[in-house]
Order: structure tokens, then sequence, then C-alpha cells
């Protein structure tokens, strides 16, 4: 019974001191919602360059071209040997036959023509293989070419490598700016309540003198820095959802080419929403307590 | 053992200020002592060590059977709950109502609300402040926020009242009023009042137990004391 009430008056000391400090509650919260806001823009971001760099390494693939003189068996068994590969995925790879190739070319008037006037399909029946591992991508295609019955084989080298490297590099630094930005948040969230409470470090040491214990005293505190942390959240959490929404419409689902896809605000938009509120108020929490600890020290 | 007792205590601070030197007290229930001495004779850091606001380098003291320099942080508050402070500078939270201030500590203990509204009530009407609950502290006179503050020390009444120097910023006659209200309370309650001053003209009419420090060491002891003899030592 004691507990509670103790708990329903820090509750009530919380909100009350929200209120009556409110310029310095304001500092806290702006603070709070700009760093947040930063924040929200670099999850978004690496969620996005996420899916760029998922679509495009989708596309990437292996076309193996087969010797036009091999017999069916032979095709078979090169594509056997190609499919037990460990990075090759067989599900999204394919078989296409010279006859199938020549069909979807001669959708193309000029093309049907001049096959039309060969005797002999000129083409040869190919692979297409998809990859598990992108950055694997050359050694797979090099160990493909020392097979039999095997002519050639593309996948635009020196782009893809180029591409590759490029993607790793882009995600990395999406995760560690997202990273480092929550720190900085949190930084600067923790100092600014530190200042809240430097200004009312006397506050505490009354509570002290008249027989408040430690926890007691935290408690409010713990509160009210959970409460400026989830208030300074909510600005950045609105910017988010209808924020990104009106972005993602705005310029219909994709930037510049069909190739750079924009995630779905609907998947990505309460992810982020739900993180930023988490990072709000945990931060405020410990970096309201971080501060008050330092004036319980006598 | 005595209701307060200090047994060679020695206080230094880290700047190297040797505050007191072998102090040894007594103080019995109910008693009304006067601490009185110059600025920096020690009188301060002698109140403090009562409430635990500072700890002895060497020596003991014990309060009401507690013994307060080996007290921990962390329970400090069940010796201030047993101690009310009077200060100089009031101490009041300045964003609280008289009401609220004097029940504030009464509320962290967990009380219930109908307990802690007598007790205010009470505490109220024995230092003599009326219709003034609703107010903030920064609506009332030095003499009214000294009240409260004393309403505040009172409010659970404990057993060991310290006062710091609480007329200090108090013209004359508001002094006596606060002076009153103490000694009224020591009969009343039966609480042991504790008081360091330098007021001559409160020390000499009250005619009460006067303990002199001087340069950390305390010079003389006597019953129904008064200011001028001490000088006269």
């Amino acid at each position: 019974m004691k507990i509670i009430r103790i708990f329903g008056r820090s509750f009530k000391d919380a909100f009350r001191s929200f209120f009556r400090n409110f310029s310095l509650s304001l500092a806290s919260i702006s603070c709070s919602a700009i760093t947040l806001i930063i924040v929200a823009i670099a999850i978004l971001f690496s969620f996005n360059v996420n899916n760029i760099t998922a679509n495009i390494e989708d596309v990437l693939t292996i076309v193996v071209f087969v010797n036009r003189d091999a017999t069916d068996e032979q095709t078979t068994s090169l594509g056997n040997q190609i499919y037990s590969m460990d990075n090759v995925d067989t599900e999204k790879s394919k078989f296409n036959t010279k006859d199938e190739i020549k069909e979807s070319l001669s959708n193309d008037e000029s093309i049907k023509s001049v096959l039309d006037t060969l005797d002999e399909n000129p083409l040869q029946s190919t692979y297409v293989i998809k990859v598990k591992d992108v950055s694997k991508i050359s050694e797979t295609a090099e160990e493909i070419k020392g097979f039999e019955n095997v002519t050639s084989v593309k996948y635009g080298e020196s782009l893809v490598n180029k591409l590759i490297s490029m993607f790793d590099v882009i995600r990395n630094a999406c995760y560690v700016a997202v990273i480092l930005l929550i720190v900085v948040t949190a930084f600067l969230i923790a100092n600014t309540i530190k200042i809240t409470i430097f200004s009312r470090r006397q506050e505490i040491n009354i509570m002290r003198l008249v027989g408040t214990s430690n926890t007691v005293i935290k408690m409010p505190f713990l509160i009210e820095g959970l409460l400026l942390g989830i208030v300074g959240a909510i600005l950045p959490v609105l910017l988010t959802i209808f924020g990104y929404t009106f972005f993602y419409d705005y310029v219909g689902g994709s930037l510049f080419t069909q190739l750079v896809i924009l995630v779905e605000p609907a998947t990505i938009v309460y992810k982020t929403s739900i993180v930023l509120v988490l990072v709000g108020g945990i931060v405020g929490m410990f970096g309201s307590l971080n501060a008050v600890r330092k004036y319980l020290k006598i | 053992m005595a209701f307060i007792e200090l047994k060679n205590v020695y206080k230094v601070y880290n700047n190297g200020v040797s505050a007191l030197a072998d102090v040894n007290l007594e103080i019995e229930k109910n008693e009304f002592v006067f601490i009185i001495g110059e600025s920096g004779s020690g009188k301060s850091t002698l109140i403090k060590l009562l409430y635990r606001e500072e700890k002895p380098n060497k020596g003991t003291v014990f309060v009401g059977g507690i013994n307060v320099s080996k007290l921990r942080n962390g329970n400090v508050y069940k010796l201030r709950r047993k101690v009310g402070v009077v200060f100089q500078d009031f101490k009041l939270l300045p964003k609280l109502t008289v009401y609220e201030n004097i029940a504030y500590p009464l509320e962290s203990y967990g009380m219930d609300s109908k307990e802690i509204r007598e007790k205010v009530l009470d505490a109220v009407k024995r230092v003599g402040l009326k219709n003034k609950l609703r107010s903030y502290p920064n609506q009332l006179s030095g003499g009214e926020q000294q009240r409260v503050c004393i309403a505040r020390a009172i409010v659970n009444k404990p057993k060991l009242i310290i006062c710091d120097e609480p007329t200090g910023d108090l013209d004359p006659k508001m002094s006596r009023e606060i002076m009153d209200v103490l000694e009224k309370i020591n009969e009343e309650m039966g609480s042991t009042i504790i008081m360091a001053t330098h007021d001559r003209e409160i020390v000499d009419r009250m005619k009460k137990r006067v303990v002199t420090i001087h340069g950390g060491v305390v010079v003389s002891d006597k019953e129904k004391g008064s200011y001028i003899e001490h000088e006269d030592n």
C-alpha cells in the first residue's frame, strides 16, 4: 500500500514538475525531438539503401553459354554440375534452350527476319544463374568457366565488382551512422536533462535533508526523464509516419529509375517509430537517473 | 548513554581547514541548548554532524542511539526522519505551496493523505501560520517562511530539532516570535532543541544551557548561561 502510494505520488510529482518547470521541459523535449528526427532520417535511409542494394543484387546474374555441339545429356550434366555448387541459388536460376531464346527474340521483327534466313539456329542454350552471395559472384563465374561444354560466362565483371564493394560500403556506413546518431542523441538528451536537474539540485538536497530516501528521490526524476523522452519522440514519430508516406507517394515509390525502388511506408514507419520512442524513453530515463545520482552522494 | 553524545570528535575539511578538534558533548532529552561562537568557530560543522550533513574524521557521534559517524549514505534518511532541521535560509521548495512544503517529508515517507493532513494542520497551528497554506514561499515574509520551515521540521514530531542560525536573516521582532515558537515546541512536544546562533539578545533573554565553541574547541558549557558571560571567559 505504502509502495503504491509512493509510486502514485512520484507520478504526480513528475507531471507536476514537468509543467511547473515547463521552459526547461520544453528545452529537453526540443533537443530530443531534433536529434530523434535525425535518427529517424538515418534509419529510413538505411532501410532504403538496404532495399535498393537487395534489388540490384537480385538483378545480378551469371549467364553461362553452353557449347552448341553439346548433346542433351551433356547439357543436363553441366546443369547438374552448376546446380550442385554451394553459391548457386537453384530455385531462382533457370535454363533456356536455344529454341526458347530464338522464340523470345523473334518478337522483334528485324531479328526474326535475320534468324529466318539461317538454316540452323545460331544461338546457344544458356543457364541463367542467380547466386546466393553476390560478393562471391566472380569466384563462382570463374569456376563455371572451367566446366566442360561451357563456351563463355558473362556477368558484367568490372561493373559488378565495383557495385558490390560500393553497396557494402554504403550499407556499413549507414549502420555506423545510425548507431553513432543514437549515441549522440543519448548524450544530447542526457545532457539537457542534466541541466534541467542541475537547476534543481537544491530541491534534491532539500529532499535529502527532510529524510526522503534516495529511491523515492530518484523515482519522480526517472518518470520525468521517461516522459520527456517519450514526448520528445512524438514529433519525430509523426514526421516519420506522415512525412515518409508523403515523400513515398510524392516520388511514386521509386527514385530516378525503376531500379531505385523505395521501401513501402507501411513496412518500415511503424518499426522506426517504435525505435524512436524506445530510444527517447530509455535515454531520457537513464540520462535523468545518471544526473540525479550525482547529487545523491554526500 | 545520553540522547546525544559526541566523543573525541575531529573534523578537518578537504581543504585542510580544521573545523573541530577533540569535541566532547552530551545532551539529554528535552534539553534546549544554544551552540554559540563567532563565524568560522565550528558551530555549524558541529550542528551538521548531528544530521549527518558532514562526517567526522575521528571520534563518534551518537544521536538517539544511532551511530551517525558510521551511517551509510543510503541510510541517512533513517536518521533524518527522526530529526527536524530548521535552516537560516529556510530551504523551502519554491514551487510547492506552504501546505505541500510541510507535507512533503511525510508524503515521501509514504504516509496516507488523511494522516498527513492532520499532522500538517497540527504543525501549522503550533507555529501560528494561518490562512497561508495555499501561498508559495516567495509570497511570504522572512518570518513566515521560517515558520513554514519550523512546521516542516516538527511535522513528524521528531525527538530532536536542530536549528542552524534560524534567526540569522530575521529582524529582532521576528526573531523573538520565532524563539517563542521554538520554546513552546520544546515545552509542549518535549523535543530536544539544539540551536546554533550568534544572536546575543536571544541567548541572554532565554537563559538556557549555552555551549561556546571557539576555534573548533568547546571552551565553555554552562547551564542557564548568557552570551556576555562567555565573552568574558
